[in-house]
């Protein structure tokens, strides 16, 4: 699906594939989540912890958001807190800067599509990892809610955060572009 | 591993809400061995003979019916992707949610089977031999019924196939759970032999199960 590429993203910068559709950014985002194998070739990752799967020091926010309905919003961020593992943060505070405080107790099921994509977005802020895998990230989200997401990934970036973001809009922060795919 | 517990304690809760499928088992069971005699007539002795062999039968098709959606539920709202991400190795995980399926779905069967055995005309004593197979005869079930959810994830419309895959896994579970059952009501056979065939199977199903289920789903993934 891919020839000859060559993607290189440091500490604290953001890179946005953009491309048509079937162009082959999801494939490209999953393939570097280790979710798809590659029939050649290497990903690397310097600086992160050695002998550790970039899966394993990677977030991945993909199209779907991984909700399970008939849980609540407090309930499902605190299984992925403790299921991913590694360094984690406050919950209630996670809820906060989506701006669910107020639906915390409510189950997933009762959730507008906006909501649980704020949710699932939440998910990256309740363990810490240096990479966020991004798939149309923003696509459910109102202009309010965009912008807040922005808020977010420079947050994560001036800690020294990586983003590699597939997406059709502006990110809402400085980014790198990469085309995937031929120039329509 | 927290994670693991992390991912019982999230499958149970799932199963025990509403709509969550543990107790459509329980249904099915009830409605299986309930039905039963009614079709099989008011011969008692009949009912007698044929006890264990209905239960048996009642907590194999009532494990299987919730079983094939294991893992598609997860494949289908994106938390596989995540789960195979994770440090907690893939089998560890199949294993997990396997056996919380078994708590939620399979245990309501076993603590149903004394107050069904009434309705089958079953005594105490047959009772408790039928419960101590299922005890032991459960696990292999959802742990070799779960190969088959696994690959009915790949296979998108699996429900049948996950039946034709699964029987044959289910048939000598089901054997030997009947023969220590009737082996514990009537003899001659002693009730040793069949059961610790029985508990054999199930502690083969439950390294096998795992790392079959494990690399159909790696195997599936897109």
């Amino acid at each position: 699906m891919f020839d000859g590429l060559d993607v290189e993203a440091a500490g604290g910068e953001a890179l946005a594939l953009v491309g048509h559709n079937g162009a082959g950014k999801t494939s490209l985002l999953r393939l570097i989540a280790g979710l798809l194998a590659p029939a050649a070739g290497t990903i690397t990752f310097d600086g992160g912890e050695p002998d550790t799967p970039v899966a394993e020091q990677a977030h991945y926010l993909g199209h779907r958001d991984a909700l399970k309905p008939s849980l609540s919003v407090t309930e499902n961020l605190a299984f992925w807190r403790e299921f991913l593992g590694g360094e984690p943060t406050d919950l209630p505070a996670a809820i906060e800067a989506v701006g669910l405080a107020h639906a915390a107790e409510l189950p997933a099921a009762y959730l507008s599509a906006g909501q649980r994509r704020r949710l699932s977005i939440a998910r990256l802020l309740v363990v810490r990892r240096p990479i966020w895998l991004l798939d149309e990230p923003t696509s459910a989200l109102d202009v309010r809610g965009q912008e807040a997401f922005g808020r977010l990934m420079s947050d994560h970036l001036a800690g020294g955060g990586l983003i590699i973001a597939a997406t059709h809009s502006p990110l809402g922060i400085a980014a790198r572009e990469m085309r995937i795919g031929a120039a329509a | 591993m927290t994670a693991l517990g992390a991912i019982i304690r999230r499958d149970i809760r799932i199963a025990l809400r509403v709509g969550g499928g543990a107790l459509v088992g329980v249904l099915f069971f009830l409605t299986v061995v309930v039905l039963m005699p009614f079709a099989v007539g008011p011969d008692l002795k009949l009912l007698q003979r044929l006890g264990p062999a209905i239960l048996w039968l009642g907590a194999l098709l009532a494990s299987l019916l919730t079983l094939d959606r294991l893992f598609t539920a997860d494949a289908e709202d994106g938390s596989l992707d995540l789960i195979v991400m994770s440090r907690t190795p893939l089998e560890l995980t199949c294993a997990a949610k396997a056996f919380a399926h078994w708590l939620a779905a399979g245990l309501p069967l076993i603590v149903a089977t004394p107050v069904l055995g009434l309705l089958l005309n079953l005594d105490g004593m047959a009772s408790l031999a039928v419960m101590a197979t299922l005890l032991a005869g459960t696990p292999a079930l959802t742990f070799t019924g779960m190969i088959g959810a696994a690959l009915a994830v790949t296979l998108r419309r699996g429900g049948l196939l996950l039946a034709v895959l699964v029987l044959p896994l289910s048939i000598p579970v089901l054997i030997f759970g009947v023969a220590a059952s009737q082996a514990a009501i009537v003899g001659p056979v002693p009730f040793g032999t069949p059961f610790s065939i029985l508990c054999a199977l199930s502690l083969a199903s439950l390294v096998i199960g795992p790392f079959a289920a494990a690399a159909s789903l790696r195997h599936g993934l897109d």
